[in-house]
């Protein structure tokens, strides 16, 4: 088996409240190549989040990963002690928040925060470590940016900050650039040029990229491969086009369904119906099967496995099993 | 049907700010808005974070006391004395579900509040059965009637608060981003709703929003705001299929399409910088600082909304 980036494995997390463990993550597995834009789409409480924060090992007090190894250039990460950890996020694997405005530290200059960044991970130190700085925020499109660089957060707009916030996880240069939800908190006009940004990067660096969100368009814009999370478990993964084209679960078609795109503008949606779900209750079978409109006696009691569609493609849903089994019946 | 319900003259709403060492200024949050809304169909209102869409919707309300400009409902010019009146008919749905419902008053007494107010229901027993009337015609259970507002789900949430403003009869709802708090697999549902409720209600929307897919899907028409001011009005296919404004052009084409293909072969124009702040407007179009096409006359005076054929308004000097 050859090497991957990073690969998740039957990752299990889960946050111990006063009112019970939830389990956020349930058996989340997935690889990463270099170079490659991973998309993970999900509503919020699918889990996806999590996932990203257990990679970083960044979660909450309540929260621990329960089960599950994540490998990175075939490492694991549990044995990584926190000093190792520290040195890993940064150098090898960064993040960027969804939150511009809160993810910058108010009393200090954009440049002191970078350097910090700088000075932490390189052995640049002094006038070094300053151009460092302006060459990263050269990188990220600031204008002026000797003179931003003094500037406190609060004189930037919120694409300007989530500029400095890619800058600052691209200090280092990492393998891995984890975006969480990069441009939710921005404009349309904005989120076009950070995404174009992170693009751009993406092919000038050579990083993997691992997209956060829960927007199916930007997903559709950016993404190689996509995973799609239901309820801390993962539905269908498969590239872009497999999963936008040939959807083959229920929750995939049912979300694609009903979001205005360009095919049913005329036409009425078709909503999922019933709500979220509680992830204090999770159902015994698929996590989706209460909001299904095929579900099945199966699907009620039996988590369903991911099964290969083709070379590109797996989805996780007992009607491809069902589908399955009466196209090999009608063949005998 | 091409009587207007709802005529916005020449709005205007400026707010003063004290800036630094006490400075005042005025920010203009909503400079020349006119338009109008017909009888049971929706005009989308979308632009950018501070364009001043919110402002618009507030404004006509009167939450806000104008600082010019006029608006006609019904043929009424809507004033101080009389706005009391005129809420009966014009409601809002406000953005937030959480911070829009009363945490201390029951469903029942959310929904049954505008009835109060208006003096519609002449004992106890009539107002339980419009309530429960209204939360059926939302999809809300009659049972949770006694139950309070954190007890429910976002979606849920946004339905009680759809059938407060439709509580007193409207034939007109400002509808502040009534979707973008609620979640992929929820939006439709209530979008679809809104839709239900027009066709059986006859009710007109003005359907404010930032995501341009939503506007289009469930609009008539659709105007866009840059820094206060509409510079593009027209049919929702129209717009889409054929922006004139620059800045309608870059909007849509920023917009991500859930389309791998259709996404990928299109070409985004990204606009240069940010949007200059409201409390210094360039002179002339405020567009201008972002815009390729820029001309000196720009800089000059601002383009008026004028009408290129088949009510497609563009305020542009280059188009």
């Amino acid at each position: 088996m050859s090497e991957h980036l990073l690969s998740v494995q039957d990752l299990h997390t889960s946050f111990f409240t006063d009112a019970g463990e939830v389990q956020a993550v349930n058996g989340v597995s997935f690889d990463l190549d270099p170079g490659q834009i991973l998309g993970i789409v999900g509503e919020s409480g699918s889990g996806k989040s999590v996932t990203a924060y257990s990679i970083m090992r960044i979660l909450a007090d309540t929260g621990r990963i329960t089960g599950g190894r994540i490998l990175y250039k075939g490492k694991d990460l549990a044995a990584y002690s926190e000093k190792e950890m520290r040195s890993f996020r940064g150098k090898c694997c960064s993040i960027i928040f969804q939150d511009p405005m809160t993810s910058l530290n108010p009393v200090f200059t954009i440049g002191n925060q970078l350097r910090e960044a700088v000075l932490l991970h390189t052995d640049k130190r002094g006038r070094e470590a300053t151009d460092r700085v302006i060459e990263l925020l050269e990188l990220v499109g600031i204008n002026e940016p000797e003179k931003r660089m003094k500037q406190y957060p609060f004189a930037h707009s919120g694409g300007m900050r989530q500029r400095v916030m890619i800058a600052m996880a691209l200090a280092c240069e990492p393998d891995i650039l984890i975006a969480d939800e990069p441009t939710t908190a921005l404009d349309v006009t904005i989120q076009a040029q950070i995404l174009e940004l992170i693009q751009e990067l993406q092919e000038k660096l050579g990083m993997a990229v691992i997209l956060v969100t829960h927007d199916l368009g930007v997903i559709a814009d950016m993404c190689d491969n996509v995973v799609v999370m239901y309820g801390g478990r993962i539905c269908e993964r498969g590239t872009a086009r497999e999963i936008f084209y040939n959807p083959r679960h229920e929750y995939t078609k049912g979300l694609l369904r009903s979001i205005p795109g360009v095919n049913n503008m005329n036409k009425k949606l078709e909503p999922i119906l019933g709500s979220p779900i509680n992830m204090l209750n999770l159902p015994a079978g698929c996590a989706f099967c209460a909001r299904c409109g095929a579900a099945m006696k199966i699907c009620l009691n039996e988590v369903p496995e991911e099964l290969a569609i083709n070379d590109d493609h797996t989805a996780a849903c007992w009607m491809n099993v069902r589908r399955m089994l009466e196209e090999g019946g009608a063949a005998v | 049907m091409s009587e207007a319900l709802l005529e916005v003259k020449h709005l205007k709403q400026y707010f003063p700010i004290r800036g630094s060492f006490g400075k005042k200024l005025t920010l203009k949050a909503v400079d020349d808005v006119s338009f109008t809304v017909e009888r049971g169909e929706t005009l989308g209102l979308v632009g950018e974070s501070g364009c001043g869409k919110t402002t618009v919707g507030r404004a006509i309300l009167r939450l806000y006391e104008p600082t010019g400009g006029e608006v006609v409902f019904e043929g009424e010019t809507v004033g101080k004395n009389n706005i009391a009146k005129m809420r009966r008919r014009m409601q809002m749905v406000f953005q937030d579900p959480y911070s829009s419902l009363d945490p201390r008053m029951t469903v029942e007494d959310i929904i049954g509040e505008p009835l109060d107010v208006h003096h519609l229901c002449a004992n106890r027993k009539e107002r339980r059965e419009r309530v429960l009337e209204l939360m059926a015609t939302v999809g809300l259970n009659a049972e949770h009637a006694r139950r309070y507002a954190h007890e429910f789900s976002g979606g849920q949430r946004q339905r009680i608060g759809i059938a407060r403003a439709l509580a007193c009869e409207p034939s007109f709802i400002v509808c502040d981003e009534p979707v973008s708090a609620l979640d992929v697999s929820i939006q439709a549902q209530v979008i679809n709703m809104f839709e239900e409720l027009q066709e059986k209600l006859g009710v007109a929307y003005l359907f404010i929003a930032h995501d341009l897919l939503v506007v289009r899907h469930i609009s008539r028409r659709i105007a866009v705001m840059y820094l206060g001011r509409v510079v593009e009005l027209a049919d929702a296919d129209e717009l889409s299929d054929y922006p004139v404004h620059p800045y309608t052009q870059s909007l849509l084409s920023a917009v991500p399409i859930p389309d791998p293909d259709v996404t990928r072969a299109r070409k985004r124009i990204l606009l240069e910088g940010d949007v200059p702040s409201p409390l210094n407007l360039p002179t002339g179009c405020a567009f201008r600082t972002r815009c390729r096409y820029a001309t000196e006359k720009c800089a000059e005076a601002y383009p008026d909304l004028e009408d290129r054929g088949g009510g497609h308004f563009v305020a542009c000097w280059n188009k």
